[in-house]
């Protein structure tokens, strides 16, 4: 591409457009990622094996998993059912509805948290009925879980509608005036077809449920042990001072970003090829 | 592509019948979801802000606190959007013209701030520029501390949008037809020129959008500036850390007030980025769809 003449740059500018677009990238990105490690290992193996096996580390990446794997299918059926509905389907208020559901990310994740402590905190419009009734929603699980289902609404819902308006329905059209059912049309024709689009996005929000701090920290009301996730965790152990502890675990979220973008990567080049 | 058939419309509804099967539940689960996890919740905050005085509510959203908070927060923002912008452009610029070893291993990395989680970003950068960091060793006798200052908070800004105009361009940068700018060379344009008058409109869009997503993200904005910032009421403090000190100390009509300020300017934000992808598709170059 570059040795066609007249959009050809001089050598020059392009060794110094280059250099000034990696020191950039090697300043903001990979001098923060080496950070994390060298900081996390600076007192050595043994301290940081120690940081990673103490009882509260473990609870918090039980607490983590557990809400990840309550909000990572249920908004991944969200984003499906949304997608076949406006992919395959005209309506009025399709494009309102779009935007409803980008909506979840122009909301500051602290404000995020902030409206389900309104609805079920303990000054909250539902929280003192649920309270004198035995559940606890803020500062427990379901509280963790709202939050975290609420900043990651968009992601499955926002990969599969470009790419199922880009395949068109001829296929599932076909399946169905042949006899299939509806599942079996699913099954056998919708999702072999989205597979990859549908696995980029189900990454990304796995990322973000596990990554998520400002809504899970307005919910979580930080008891050790009960319902601190792994960020949270990570902030208490550095407001503890201890900074090799926190950096340790902050290493195991930086290494799970690491291969979150190695995947996401490889996806995006099979979902290229197909 | 839409998978409607012909036909009467049955009672009039706007909406023909269909071949294809599951739209009603489809629709009904996205609606209902969307009302009950979204929309609800959301309109808490307006009520719960509608539930104060008119004066309570001026002197929660516009005392000099909270004016500090939104200077600053809107200040940071806007520049590391700017800085995004610039630097997003070449990054961009880079990937697309200028192939060198090690391209593909780069692109994937400036999504890193997208899969990094907020916390540790905000932990990260904290211990690069402290004073003992990696760069704060060398900042900080030249008299330029960034922690617990707003040039800190305007670093983690930048950190955490810079993929959003390098997303936004890149796609673009991509289908810029070359024969326009062979066109522009030939007829005895510089290769300045051709940027400025050539690639640089066309890309403008993009450009614009990725700015506004970045300076949006930023506004909302948590993680990675509670711990580079040290949280200096009328000095370092950013709008979420003002709600969420409010919070703290249980004053939940103060939080609700300003988050119901800062979910307005969201709101506006989000149909002006509406907007401008509207434009960017009239003029032919859409941007792909910047994940957040």
């Amino acid at each position: 591409m570059s040795t066609r003449p007249g959009v050809t740059d001089p050598l020059w500018v392009r060794i110094l457009l280059t250099a000034l677009a990696l020191l950039f990238l090697f300043g903001f990105l990979l001098i923060p990622l080496a950070a994390v490690f060298s900081q996390a290992f600076e007192q050595g193996w043994r301290a940081y094996l120690a940081a990673l096996a103490t009882p509260d580390t473990k609870s918090a990446v039980l607490l983590t998993m557990t809400v990840a794997v309550l909000a990572v299918p249920l908004n991944t059926a969200f984003g499906i059912a949304a997608a076949w509905a406006i992919a395959r389907f005209e309506f009025p208020g399709k494009r309102a509805l779009v935007t409803l559901i980008d909506l979840p990310f122009a909301v500051s994740p602290v404000v995020s948290g902030l409206v389900f402590v309104l609805l079920f905190g303990a000054q909250g419009r539902f929280g003192p009925w649920l309270i004198d009734h035995g559940y606890k929603v803020i500062f427990a699980l379901p509280g963790l879980v709202l939050a975290t289902l609420f900043v990651t609404v968009p992601f499955v819902a926002r990969e599969l509608i470009p790419l199922m308006e880009a395949q068109g329905a001829d296929e599932e059209e076909a399946a169905i005036s042949l006899g299939a059912s509806t599942w079996s049309m699913f099954w056998r024709v919708t999702l072999p077809k989205i597979r990859w689009g549908l696995l980029y996005g189900v990454i990304l929000l796995n990322a973000r449920a596990i990554g998520e701090f400002g809504a899970v920290s307005v919910v979580s009301g930080h008891i050790r042990g009960q319902t601190n996730t792994i960020p949270l965790h990570i902030e208490i152990l550095y407001q503890e001072y201890e900074f090799s502890a926190a950096f340790a675990v902050a290493s195991v979220l930086t290494l799970l970003a690491v291969v979150t973008l190695v995947l996401k990567s490889l996806v995006a080049w099979r979902l290229r090829e197909s | 592509m839409s998978a409607r058939v012909p036909g009467p419309e049955p009672g009039g509804s706007g909406v023909t019948r269909r071949v294809l099967p599951g739209f009603g539940p489809a629709l009904g689960v996205t609606l209902t979801y969307l009302c009950l996890l979204v929309l609800i919740p959301l309109a808490g905050v307006f009520l719960r802000a509608s539930g104060m005085s008119g004066a309570a509510f001026l002197e929660a959203v516009s005392n000099s606190r909270a004016l500090a908070a939104y200077r600053l927060t809107f200040g940071a923002a806007f520049v590391a959007a700017a800085i995004n912008a610039v630097f997003g452009l070449l990054v961009a610029w880079v990937l697309v013209r200028y192939p060198f070893p090690g391209r593909r291993v780069v692109d994937a990395m400036v999504d890193l701030p997208f899969a990094m989680p907020t916390a540790v970003a905000g932990l990260a950068l904290t211990a690069v520029y402290a004073g003992n960091g990696w760069l704060g060793q060398y900042l900080v006798p030249l008299g330029i501390p960034v922690v617990f200052t707003p040039l800190g908070v305007t670093l983690a800004l930048t950190f955490i949008g810079l993929p959003f105009v390098v997303r936004t361009v890149q796609p673009v940068l991509q289908d810029l037809e070359l024969e326009v700018e062979e066109a522009a060379a030939s007829l005895g344009a510089s290769r300045g020129q051709t940027f400025v008058r050539i690639t640089l409109p066309g890309v403008l869009p993009a450009l614009v959008t990725g700015f506004t997503l970045a300076f949006a993200r930023a506004l909302g904005e948590y993680g990675s500036v509670v711990f580079i910032s040290g949280n200096l009421p009328f000095k370092t403090e950013i709008a979420t850390l003002l709600i969420m000190t409010k919070l703290e100390q249980y004053d939940y009509a103060g939080a609700t007030a300003i988050a119901s300020v800062m979910l307005v300017v969201s709101f506006a934000l989000l149909l002006a980025i509406n907007a401008l992808q509207a434009w960017a598709r009239r003029r032919g170059n859409a941007p792909l769809q910047a994940t957040v």
